[in-house]
């Protein structure tokens, strides 16, 4: 009873306090806050307008894009432009299937050999560099995603060009998919190597002690135990990094050789498919607009209609992927 | 925890910040712009990328005589040369092709005045031993019917065809006077987006074969002579080089008052000799 009427007490004393407080700071603070709420609202509001700015502008472009490209699916057909291959528009025709293969195959090729080299370089940066080492390297690694698309191409024209056509293969030009293929996987590399650093950081260090103390290595826990758990995050960098590939322009443009090909092997071995020339759909874009009039306009911002459609489908999947992680981490810890 | 969120969220604020900073700095500067002044004539010049550095030429040429006027040159291609003479975005557009049937049909309004006319040079990687083609085996090279450099004489090895990607007027230019109605490029052919990156591309790999405008003509690549004929200016004029095309301009109804004399400034001596020092070949 006693402890009953204290805790009743030193509650009502409370509440007293805080009126107390309470009437008191207005007093002081209506002075102050009549600028401050000024500012803060006026913050807020830029603040939201530009959120909302982002948000019109990309349904804008959207539309946009969309409505130039009407006349093209409806003159020429959705069929016809997404699954034939031939693309002439001096001779009215405009399949993309070629550039749509393009465009998979050289992603896909960079996701081939970026994807080992980034998630290992992010295991490192993440679970084995000591911190000398790792404020250099993170640096470095970023400083990869600065270098303009040109320069890239650049390096892909001059250096890498010619190494690829010491590969003997009769029709081997040195341009096509793996030159674009090689020049993608370093661009790729910043962004895949900092969200699987990130994802890797986040799975929780008692995971790491579980592990060990279980008498596994170091090596066995971060394969077994750190990259499974940071498996969504992972994903999400690789997807981000399709996402990147996928939108690549002048780089391609400089090094895949443009031809609107089907991309086959040049002779019997399957593997010289990578020595095609081929077509991005960015690439097609890029090189055709400033000719393009009339359906062929049209049919180019079709392949743009592709393109943004493609690259919403890979950035939502990242989206998705990342939020799991995040949820699966809460409950985890939770 | 989270962490990946956390960069995807400070990613989010600093861009919604940068981007308001943007919007402001464009609307800051938006506002400070002067009008421009009234007493300078300017004319703009769209299109073909073959004639812009010519044209360039010309209008810096005209406005050192004529101060109250500026020219601005803007490249673009011939499409959109025709495009925007005909739909009166510019006051002269440029083609270095022949200005199609369907174009007139679009802009029935369009006048074209021929200013310089220009060879386009079949030009080989250095390493390739064949100095001289006919028209036919030009023709058979670029659509794909001889595919090795053995069956013209020279070393076993695949040929490299490099061409211009479709809708360029240099492109357009060589498949009428080469190809003709019927062939087509093939479809092996290295696509580049202008003639310095053609020769870039022929000059840096052993075994192509490409075509570029004279303008752009230079020692890193071997020039092939046509059935004997090397192309050369002097060869193009007298009329012996078979792969010659006009140089357009294009306005929208005849020209009349500034712009009628610019056009004639263009087709006088002093103007034809600055087409001719531009490696162009002067129409008189």
């Amino acid at each position: 009873m006693e402890k009953a009427n204290e805790n009743i007490k030193s509650a009502s004393l409370s509440t007293t306090d805080r009126e107390a407080l309470h009437e008191s700071k207005p007093a002081v603070q209506l002075f102050d806050m009549s600028g401050r709420m000024v500012m803060d609202k006026t913050v807020k509001f830029v603040l939201f307008v530009s959120a909302i700015l982002s948000i019109i502008i990309v349904l804008a472009i959207g539309f946009f894009i969309f409505r130039e490209s009407l006349e093209a699916w409806t003159q020429i057909g959705f069929t016809d432009i997404l699954l034939r291959q031939v693309w002439r528009p001096g001779q009215e025709q405009f399949g993309i299937l070629a550039m749509i293969v393009g465009s998979v195959a050289v992603t896909f090729g960079a996701i081939v050999l970026g994807v080992p080299l980034a998630v290992g370089s992010a295991v490192f940066l993440g679970e084995i560099a000591p911190k000398g080492v790792r404020s250099i390297l993170r640096p470095a690694v970023q400083l990869l995603a600065g270098i303009p698309s040109v320069v890239y191409g650049l390096f892909g024209m001059v250096v890498l060009v010619p190494l690829v056509r010491q590969i003997n293969v009769p029709g081997n030009s040195g341009f096509g998919l793996l030159a674009a293929s090689i020049v993608l996987a370093v661009m790729i590399l910043p962004t895949i190597t900092s969200v699987t650093e990130d994802a890797i950081r986040s799975v929780p260090d008692d995971y790491r002690s579980g592990s060990l103390a279980l008498g596994a290595t170091k090596w066995q826990t971060i394969i077994r135990v750190v990259l499974p758990a940071g498996k969504s995050g992972i994903i999400a960098g690789i997807i981000l990094g399709i996402g990147r590939a996928l939108g690549e322009t002048m780089a391609m443009i400089m090094v895949i050789g443009n031809s609107v090909l089907f991309p086959k092997p040049l002779n019997g071995n399957p593997l010289t498919m990578f020595l095609s020339q081929a077509r991005t759909l960015t690439g097609n874009i890029a090189v055709e607009i400033n000719y393009a009039t009339g359906v062929h306009e049209s049919a180019l911002f079709a392949t743009g209609v592709v393109l943004f459609l493609l690259i919403i489908l890979v950035n939502g999947s990242a989206r998705w992927l990342i939020n799991r992680q995040t949820q699966i981490q809460t409950t985890r810890q939770g | 925890m989270g962490s990946v969120e956390e960069t995807m969220n400070r990613f989010k604020r600093v861009f919604s910040i940068s981007f308001t900073l943007a919007l402001v700095l464009i609307m800051i500067t938006a506002c400070g712009q002067s009008p421009q002044s009234s007493e300078n004539k300017i004319f703009t010049m769209v299109g073909s990328s073959t004639i812009q550095p010519l044209a360039e030429k010309l209008a810096e040429a005209y406005m050192a005589e004529n101060s109250s006027v500026r020219v601005d040159v803007q490249g673009g291609g011939s499409s959109v040369g025709v495009k925007a003479a005909g739909g009166q975005t510019a006051d002269i557009g440029m083609a270095s092709r022949d200005v199609k049937e369907s174009e007139f049909s679009e802009f029935p309004n369009i006048v074209v005045t021929v200013i310089a006319r220009d060879g386009i040079a079949i030009i080989a990687n250095e390493n390739v031993g064949v100095s001289d083609l006919s028209l036919e085996q030009i023709q058979k090279i670029f659509s794909g019917q001889i595919k090795n450099w053995s069956e013209l004489g020279g070393a076993d090895a695949h040929i490299i065809v490099v061409s211009r990607e479709e809708g360029s007027g240099t492109r357009t230019a060589f498949e009428e006077m080469v190809l003709g109605e019927d062939l087509l490029m093939t479809e092996t052919a290295i696509l580049q987006p202008s003639n310095g990156s053609v020769r870039t591309t022929v000059s840096t790999t052993p075994d192509a074969i490409g075509y570029l405008s004279f303008g752009y003509l230079d020692e890193s690549v071997k020039a092939i002579s046509v059935d004997g004929v090397a192309p050369t200016e002097a060869n193009a004029s007298n009329g012996t080089y078979p792969v010659v095309r006009p140089l357009n301009i294009i306005t929208y109804g005849e020209p009349s008052g500034d712009l009628k004399l610019f056009i004639d400034y263009i087709l006088s001596d002093s103007g034809q000799t600055i087409v001719g020092d531009e490696g162009y070949i002067a129409v008189n």
